[in-house]
């Protein structure tokens, strides 16, 4: 019994660490361009994104 | 072209219409402090050396802060600095081979719904997974106290999960059943809620059975089906979006002192005096007060040739003007206009298809009063049976949870979103799922001649009696005027070297051709009868002729050009028992001549009330009708009729008004989008059949009560992957053979018949 109070918590958290995770790069655009990104890895120069304001958001 | 062949895919190769800095202007916003914010549609990027070359090109304009290109929206964004006035991008895109339009920003509302699907998906994709985890203890065995604390856990969880991803469902569950309506939402939010509320009971009363991981997992498959049909429409709307062509927002207005200034076309009031120069599109309703040019009117009457407009003409909004420039006096606002009126009429004549009922709520409609009643049974039975209040609620909710219509709410998006995937894949835009199972139903086709059935340029006849000399000639002075004709000559001598010819002086004649003078020859290119010096020597039937001071070189015949396909397209609709027939709003002669090509009936001389008065008489008679048009007085007739496809040079409100946009030059998109349509309906039907088989096995269980969480777990999973599965054996459109060689019908006179 004494073991839940360890691995659950420990569970429950990496799961929402997940779920964080995907919610912040959602939010960061990086999911805009999905084939752009594909083929951008291809580029020699350094590449960071701009963020695109979209309206609405 | 930039690259990989670009430009295959689109159809649209009108003249280039030119962005002023007062239009990118009127169309950037403010984004920071000192810098503004343009999106260009460029509808030409096909890959990643298309996204460097444009970001390079535009990143080094003075005055740009930033470029970024969008290869999935086929967009640019560029930031730059407010105080120098826009860098022309355009025209550096233009030099790098990309044709760029300015994106209207404002009226492209994203509403961010498919953020908010994806959030809430990924919420029950974290919930249910966890809840799963928990469940899967509790089946093997956990004793009481462990399971009391696993089930505390699970609703800990799913209690903010359900809130969260379920308001999707119970937002429009409700907005259904207060407009006294049921939709599919409807049994699902009341079946999780149930499942829910009951498990809460078990979980106060250390009960054995909590079906919290049904409810989450349940509400997890559903946004899959729910996030993929809608990521399929944004997708379409997208890529219909970004053709957006340049259409007219302002022109510059003449003020009392004789000064020019632009104006947005909502400012523009009847009495103003506009200047519009060649190759710009008349932005509202007006007459000519000065100057002397030719209209191209196909996008708006459907004619093919282009019209002579001189002062007092009246010219109507959405016209293109080719040869001069014109001074224009306003008679109309832009509200007031052709084109408003037009989508007035489309809005007007849309009744038709707002009364149509997807197959999903119409099996919701039926569904949900059979689920509900068999629960209530099983409730009221026993009750009587046992008496057992408590025992009695249970069971009918086991029923309502087992039947809850995951198969169902999937079975036919699921299949919508891969016939979409398919018609996509061969260049055709879907709207939504609902013109997909419109499509299926149709059994009669109503084509639109001019931009649709042929291309909208003309293409010049091969002869012999054309030696290579006259035609550089030719080609050479055409290449200074925007005529069709012009353009058509100029396209058909692009592999010959330049004409040794030196002109030194080009004029254009309105209406008459243009002329040159080289030393002393004077060259005229154009209606034989002012091209000549004595109308007597005119020889055959040439519709433009080249003289030298007077005198015959040689004669032009024009043809319009069928799309690729067509007679094979009208072949294949008529063996799938469609009815195929033409109604054009061009004269009789060009109309006749395609329509005898093709095999098929026609009506010429077609007003749009008259168009979609044929449509209406067609569905009195009991067709179900596919309009495929693309002129403006084509959009209350694509509104009006039962489903609808344009072609990607269609005018805005066209591609908007229609079910399926197809980007190929083939016409063989409209048999494809048909068959993968039907084929559709097909598996939808199957899929239905499935839902309802495995409800036929699944609750006579659930009323005896015998269901248990892990019964209810697996069955619901078994079925969803079922009916999945089944949608993935659609095949249609597994690609169209295009055949390379456009057909043509030898018709000199269709275009010379119109004169």
């Amino acid at each position: 019994m004494k073991d839940y109070f360890y691995l659950i918590p420990i569970a429950f958290g990496l799961g929402l660490t997940a779920l964080t995770a995907f919610m912040w790069s959602l939010k960061a655009g990086q999911y805009d361009d999905l084939d752009g990104a594909a083929e951008r890895i291809l580029h020699e120069e350094t590449d960071a994104p701009i963020r695109t304001t979209q309206p609405g958001r | 072209m930039g690259c990989c062949g670009s430009g295959a895919e689109l159809t649209a190769t009108l003249p280039a219409p030119r962005a002023s800095n007062e239009e990118v202007l009127l169309a950037s916003r403010v984004v920071a402090d000192g810098i503004r914010q343009t999106d260009l549609a460029v509808p030409t990027i096909h890959c990643g050396a298309c996204v460097r070359t444009i970001e390079k090109a535009l990143a080094g304009l003075v005055g740009v802060e930033s470029a970024r290109a969008n290869l999935s929206a086929k967009r640019v964004t560029v930031r730059w600095q407010s105080n120098g006035g826009p860098p022309p991008f355009v025209e550096t895109l233009k030099r790098a081979g990309f044709e760029a339009h300015l994106f209207d920003v404002e009226s492209d509302k994203d509403d961010g719904a498919l953020s908010e699907l994806i959030r809430a998906l990924a919420v029950a994709g974290f919930a249910s997974s966890n809840v799963m985890l928990l469940s899967v203890s509790i089946w093997s065995g956990a004793e009481a106290e462990t399971r009391d604390l696993f089930h505390w856990l699970s609703m800990i969880i799913a209690l903010p999960a359900l809130a969260y991803s379920g308001r999707i469902f119970f937002r429009s569950g409700w907005r259904a059943l207060r407009h006294g309506r049921t939709n599919m939402d409807v049994p699902i939010s009341l079946g999780v809620l149930l499942a829910f509320g009951m498990s809460v009971y078990e979980t106060v009363q250390h009960g054995p059975r909590a079906y919290f991981d049904a409810a989450i997992s349940l509400l997890f498959f559903l946004l899959i089906g729910r996030t993929l049909d809608y990521m399929m429409r944004e997708r379409a709307r997208l890529a219909v979006r970004s053709l957006v062509r340049l259409a007219a927002r302002g022109a510059f207005v003449v003020q009392a002192d004789g000064t020019q200034v632009y104006l947005p076309v909502e400012e523009i009031v009847p009495g103003m005096s506009v200047t519009l120069g060649a190759g710009e599109r008349v932005p509202v309703d007006a007459t000519v007060s000065k100057g002397d040019s030719e209209l191209d009117v196909s996008l708006v009457s459907g004619e093919s040739v282009p019209l002579r407009a001189t002062v007092g003409s009246t010219v109507r909004a959405g016209t293109l003007n080719l040869t001069g420039p014109l001074t224009l006096v306003v008679t109309a606002k832009a509200s007031n206009s052709f084109l408003a009126e037009m989508i007035r009429m489309m809005e007007a004549t849309e009744q038709g298809r707002s009364g149509y009922r997807r197959i999903a709520d119409r099996a919701a409609a039926l569904y949900a009063p059979v689920v509900h009643v068999a629960a209530f049974l099983t409730f009221i039975g026993w009750m009587v049976a046992t008496g057992d209040l408590h025992n009695a609620i249970t069971i009918a909710i086991a029923v309502l949870i087992i039947t809850c219509p995951c198969a169902l709410g999937l079975a036919v998006p699921i299949v919508q979103v891969i016939a979409a995937q398919r018609l996509f894949k061969n260049g055709i835009m879907v709207k939504d799922g609902s013109s997909i199972e419109r499509l299926a139903e149709i059994d009669a086709v109503i084509f639109d001649k001019t931009g649709t059935l042929t291309s909208a340029a003309p293409r010049l006849v091969p002869a012999e009696h054309i030696d290579s000399a006259s035609l550089k000639l030719a080609a050479a002075l055409a290449l200074h005027s925007r005529h069709p004709y012009s353009q058509a000559l100029v396209e058909a001598a692009a592999g010959l070297t330049p004409s040794p010819v030196v002109f030194d002086d080009i004029t254009e004649q309105a209406g008459f051709g243009l002329q040159a003078k080289a030393g002393a020859t004077v060259y005229r290119l154009g209606k034989p009868s002012w091209a000549l010096a004595s109308p007597e020597s005119i020889v055959g039937a040439a519709s433009v002729a080249l003289t030298q001071n007077g005198q015959w070189m040689t004669g032009f015949c024009f043809e319009d050009k069928l799309r690729t396909d067509a007679a094979v397209t009208v072949a294949k609709l008529q063996q799938s028992g469609v009815r195929v027939e033409i109604v054009s709003g061009d004269r009789k002669g060009p109309v006749g001549l395609v329509a005898a090509a093709l095999g098929v009936p026609y009506r010429s001389g077609v007003t749009p009330n008259e168009k979609v008065a044929r449509i209406k008489s067609l569905s009195a008679a009991g067709h179900k009708v596919l309009m495929v048009g693309d002129g403006l007085n084509d959009t209350p007739a694509l509104g009006a009729a039962h489903a609808s496809m344009a072609p990607a040079s269609a005018s805005d409100v066209g591609r908007c008004a229609a079910d399926f946009v197809f980007l190929r030059q083939s016409l063989l998109a409209v048999p494809l989008a048909v068959s993968v349509a039907r084929e559709a309906r097909r598996l939808i039907r199957q899929n239905l059949a499935l839902a309802v088989a495995y409800n036929v096995v699944a609750v006579p269980i659930a009323i005896m009560g015998l269901v248990t969480p892990l019964i209810a777990a697996v069955a619901m999973s078994g079925s969803s992957i079922l009916v999945v599965a089944n949608a993935l054996r659609l095949k249609g459109g597994e690609g169209i053979a295009a055949s390379a060689a456009p057909d043509t019908i030898s018709a000199k006179a269709i275009l010379e018949g119109a004169e």
